[in-house]
């Protein structure tokens, strides 16, 4: 502790001692969360491959090139395993100047607790790089890094700062690249400094809420539905002692990030920093894995590309045209087919007349004849028997398909689980050899799914019941295929039942492609308060985006609706005569005589002349700047 | 030996991870890299040619594996395997000669010896290279000498015999020497190659003429600039060389020594290709037919050039000379890089996403570094060594590599 007293207050007072302290990076190996079971009930997500390399090699790769010097891979779950892998990884042995030291420990449960865990090691010296190990990216830290050391010197409260990345403002768009929702940022265009932060925007209610003070104390606020959050953080010793004052800080974005920018008694601050062509994103549920493999086949993360061999430990990958990826020693018939934007691993059969699409196949795999495998996942050492089809389906090392398996979108097989013959798996089913537990912990992640009101009936399967047993006897397989209320198996695993308010996310966060039904219910509900707002004035919620609260509210009566609506067509109409030439003088007290018929307060009648000199200024942009300037 | 080894390793992953870049800088690391293995090498009593070749070819296949697209290092190991199997020759060739001479006279006689060796390496090396060439008026000219015929049995254990140990240490010390001597040239050849390319501008380039290029070369803007020293004045037209734009950055250079420089679109090269009287570019690496690797945007360069009977020049330096024929160029030999370079993708991420239209995107990016050029397009190359023809391609490969080392693999039994 001292020892950390000791460093704060050096590199306060001399900015040169904070300039010669090596880069380091603390690496969340365990996301906290649940999105990924039941595979993560085996292994730890980190070390799940994304095109044939696992999540965390993407990460550290990524350290080593921004010139990180040390990094802190804190595991947790399953921390065994991610040591292991890191003893055996180049990375532990590479000479030079990146280290990786694994952190144990056992019984934390988020994030802030893991902080809290690194914050009594006292082995952060400096400024320091906070990811999670399943963030993907090729961006450059220098210029970021830059900023934020000037910052601080500066201003020794500019504790953070988060590197976002442009979007496309669609929220439809956000659903279908990486399943999760909009983000709303407030930022100071001009010292980027981050003022509000929101993750769950909820898309029945087009509100939000600022508060005043922050629109008093800045100047000028940009308000962004158009950023992703990349997850990367640059942050200052004092983040770690933050989290160690507030005990009560468990996630990085929602208390952590909401917590300094509510609380203005510290006035600790954080900034943004906005990278453009580099690639920046985090693996968050399924729904990214897919979207990120793809991404990565498509490459744009190079140099983290299958050919270029980033990470030693993977064999060599060939590029063939239309993005096709293959090892060496891919044991093909000449009938298969194997279409664009596959990649197919070292040592895998593939059988006559089988065609792959879009597809990740692992290593060692055996694929029989007329198998289809579209958009899917295959890890290692997986048998697929003849006349499967498999489509936007993952499956973990070792499972057995036997001939005939169906396996419908968005299925997750876990890790050595055995279908039998003919069997169909339906959609968004999750096996694993492992039983569900009984009770979910509390899982804020669960939490935050129940919290989405939005209703959707769940695809077919609310036919399946509970935590099914499936008779683990492999060679019967035709005893209960009869039965159909045994949907599944008759070979080994469990299907999990989902959660209840998971049925939406189960559409939401699974690698299946949306369906089509599915994408215009959100892109209805995402449109329609726009669409309406523009033919009828009634429905005043949508209009009513620029009014305050309080006024929506006053409108509870229907008569009184009415009146306010057929005031406000009034004014814009005789306002719309000041822009065909008549005297302003003339409109100004027509407009007064107007609201004084209606019987209107003179902040309906200012909001409602807003509204039109907004409605014509976004018809007539440049026209007429005099008139409005003298009516004003 | 472990330190040479850390070396290796550390190149290796440098190059897979693609930290180095441009074939000059490959180049050169690779022969420092192959400098120092030969010299921590230790070096075996008998067939300590062979010893050094196994050493140079099993870290060469590493480094070839570790990114098969940089062709000057494959170029550069096979250049040093040669080097070793010329310096063997000759030193067995002497050893044989000082044999016969010894028996004459014990003691060596300096100043003949001084100039034999050397007259007698070079002839050996000729001798070595006639097998590979067909006949020609050059081989008849050159005169290979009787010895010729000694090579083939290079039995060590024959002269071992009448020579003392020592002797042979030191000629041992002597053959080693010899490679590193040698591999130091390769190095300051290759430092010095755009110096002597640069060298023959003026020959090349006319008062009053203007040149076209596409993105950037560093051989291309020496090689104006060293004709632009000799008071030549001539207009560039420099193609911005799209994705990278690195034809901007060769106006900004060729403009501050003082040539008349006009930026254009890449597609504007047809259009401005007739009022250009030579079109220049450098290269990634020329292939043993003499077609050639270059940036991506070339082949349309070099056809605009032939459409209008405009000669095309390539300058690179010799450590660009593959041996290798092209074989489907397209895609082996090509380096697809990211596409972000084209499209920000950020704006772009709507039309990106896999959510919907059945997991497979609509919009496909391809970034590839290199395009490939017949040598039919090319009519000239300038290297460091001359002016050649496409077609004379194969014959200075046969120069610079023996045929032996075309596939640099370990032999399975060593």
């Amino acid at each position: 502790m001292a020892q950390k007293k000791g460093h704060r207050s050096l590199s306060s007072d001399d900015p040169e001692e904070l300039a010669r302290v090596p880069l380091q990076a603390v690496l969340l190996a365990d996301s906290f969360a649940t999105k990924f079971r039941p595979i993560t009930l085996e292994r730890p997500k980190v070390l799940l491959p994304l095109v044939n390399a696992p999540m965390i090699d993407y990460t550290l790769a990524w350290l080593e090139s921004v010139g990180v010097e040390e990094a802190f891979v804190f595991c947790c779950a399953h921390s065994q395993q991610v040591k292991d892998y890191l003893n055996k990884s180049q990375w532990m042995k590479q000479p030079g100047t990146f280290t990786v030291q694994p952190i144990e420990s056992h019984d934390s449960i988020s994030a802030g607790d893991a902080l809290r865990v690194i914050y009594n090691l006292g082995v952060i010296c400096g400024d320091f790089v906070l990811v999670s190990g399943d963030t993907i990216s090729n961006m450059s830290l220098k210029e970021a890094l830059q900023e934020h050391k000037e910052r601080r010197k500066k201003d020794p409260l500019a504790v953070m700062t988060m590197v976002i990345k442009h979007s496309k403002p669609s929220s439809l768009t956000h659903q279908t690249r990486l399943g999760n929702d909009e983000i709303l940022m407030a930022i100071d265009p001009d010292t980027k400094e981050l003022l509000y932060y929101e993750d769950k925007t909820d898309q029945s209610q087009r509100f939000i809420t600022l508060d005043k003070m922050l629109l008093a104390s800045t100047p000028t606020l940009h308000l962004h539905n158009d950023k992703q959050d990349c997850y990367i953080d640059i942050c200052s010793p004092e983040v770690l002692s933050l989290f160690t004052d507030n005990f009560d800080y468990q996630h990085l974005r929602r208390h952590f990030v909401k917590g300094l920018l509510v609380d203005d008694l510290m006035g600790y601050k954080i900034f943004t920093h906005e990278i453009h062509s580099s690639y920046a994103a985090r693996i968050d549920n399924f729904r990214s894995y897919d979207t990120i493999s793809k991404d990565i086949i498509q490459r744009w993360t190079y140099p983290m590309v299958p050919d270029v061999q980033y990470f030693g430990n993977c064999s060599q990958m060939k590029l063939d045209r239309l993005g096709i990826y293959k090892a060496p020693e891919v044991d093909q018939s000449r009938t298969a087919q194997i279409r664009a934007f596959s990649l197919i691993g070292n040592g895998t059969a593939i059988g006559d007349h089988s065609v792959i699409s879009n597809s990740v196949i692992g290593q060692s795999c055996t694929i029989g004849r007329n198998v289809s495998i579209q958009g899917s996942y295959i890890w290692d050492n997986v048998i697929i028997e003849d006349d499967c089809k498999l489509s936007h389906a993952l499956v973990c090392d070792g499972v057995h398909l036997r001939a005939g398996v169906v396996l419908e979108p968005g299925v997750i097989l876990s890790f050595k689980v055995e279908v039998g013959q003919k069997i169909v798996i339906p959609a968004y089913s999750k096996v694993s050899l492992l039983p569900q537990p009984s009770k979910q912990d509390s899982d804020e992640e669960l939490e935050y799914a129940d919290a989405n009101s939005g209703v959707v009936e769940s695809p077919s399967i609310t036919s399946i019941a509970n935590t099914r047993n499936v008779d683990p006897v492999p060679d019967s397989p035709d005893a209960e295929h009869s039965d159909t209320s045994e949907v599944g198996i008759s070979g080994v695993g469990y299907i999990w039942s989902t959660t209840e308010g998971g049925h939406e996310e189960e559409w939401r966060h699974s690698i299946a492609p949306i369906p089509a039904e599915k994408l215009m219910e959100f892109c209805l509900s995402a449109h329609t308060d726009l669409g309406v707002s523009n033919q009828d004035v009634n429905s005043l919620p949508a209009s009513g985006e620029l009014q305050l609260d309080s006024e929506s509210t006053g409108f509870d009566d229907g008569e009184d609706y009415k009146d306010s609506a057929d005031f406000e067509k009034e004014v814009e109409a005789t306002f719309q005569r000041v822009l065909a030439g008549v005297n302003p003088e003339n409109v100004i007290l027509e407009i007064n005589s107007l609201r004084l018929s209606y019987d209107m307060s003179h902040a309906d009648c200012a909001g409602s002349l807003f509204y039109s000199i907004m409605k014509s200024a976004l018809s007539a942009p440049f026209s007429s700047n005099l008139s409005f300037g003298n009516l004003i | 030996m472990p330190d040479v080894q850390a070396l290796v390793n550390d190149f290796v992953l440098k190059l897979k991870r693609r930290k180095i870049e441009g074939s000059h800088a490959s180049a050169q690391h690779t022969a420092e890299l192959l400098r120092s293995v030969i010299s921590h090498q230790r070096m075996p009593y008998t067939n300590q040619a062979g010893a050094l070749i196994d050493a140079v070819k099993a870290v060469g296949e590493q480094l070839i594996a570790a990114n098969p697209v940089e062709l000057a290092v494959g170029n550069i190991v096979r250049r040093v395997l040669h080097i070793i199997r010329e310096e063997d020759l000759s030193s067995t060739a002497t050893a044989i000669e000082g044999l016969g001479l010894s028996a004459g006279s014990d003691d060596d006689d300096e100043g003949q010896h001084e100039d034999r060796p050397a007259l007698s390496a070079a002839a050996l090396a000729a001798a070595a290279r006639s097998t590979l060439r067909a006949p020609s008026l050059q081989t008849l000219l050159e005169d290979i000498p009787d010895s010729a015929a000694a090579p083939q049995p290079p039995s060590s254990g024959g002269d071992s015999e009448g020579k003392s140990k020592s002797d042979k240490n030191i000629r041992s010390r002597k053959l080693k020497h010899d490679v590193i001597e040698a591999i130091n040239e390769l190095i300051q050849d290759i430092d010095t190659c755009h110096e002597q390319i640069s060298e023959q501008a003026v020959e090349h380039i006319h008062q009053n003429e203007v040149i076209l290029t596409l993105g950037r070369s560093r051989t291309v803007k020496e090689f104006l600039c060293a004709a632009k020293e000799k008071n030549r004045s001539f207009r560039v037209f420099v193609a911005e060389g799209a994705p990278r734009y690195q034809g901007h950055v060769l106006a900004k250079e060729l403009v501050s020594k003082g040539i008349q420089t006009t930026v254009i679109t890449d597609s504007a090269v047809f259009a401005m290709i007739s009022r250009v009287n030579m079109v220049i570019v450098g290269a990634h690496a020329i292939m043993a037919n003499g077609g050639v690797i270059a940036p991506v945007g070339i082949n349309m360069v070099a056809l605009a050039a032939q459409r209008h009977a405009v000669p095309f020049v390539v300058v690179a330096g010799s450590h660009k000379l593959c041996p290798l024929y092209p074989h489907n160029p397209e895609v082996l030999l090509n380096d697809l890089k990211c596409p972000s370079d084209l499209l920000d993708f950020g704006e772009f991420s709507d039309c990106m996403d896999f959510g919907s239209h059945g997991g497979s995107p609509l919009l496909h990016v391809v970034n590839p570094a290199f395009d490939y050029v017949p040598p039919k397009l090319v009519s000239l190359f300038i290297t460091d060594t001359g002016g050649h023809n496409p077609s004379y391609m194969y014959r200075l490969i046969a120069d610079y590599y023996s045929a032996d080392d075309l596939v640099v693999k370990r032999r399975s039994t060593s």
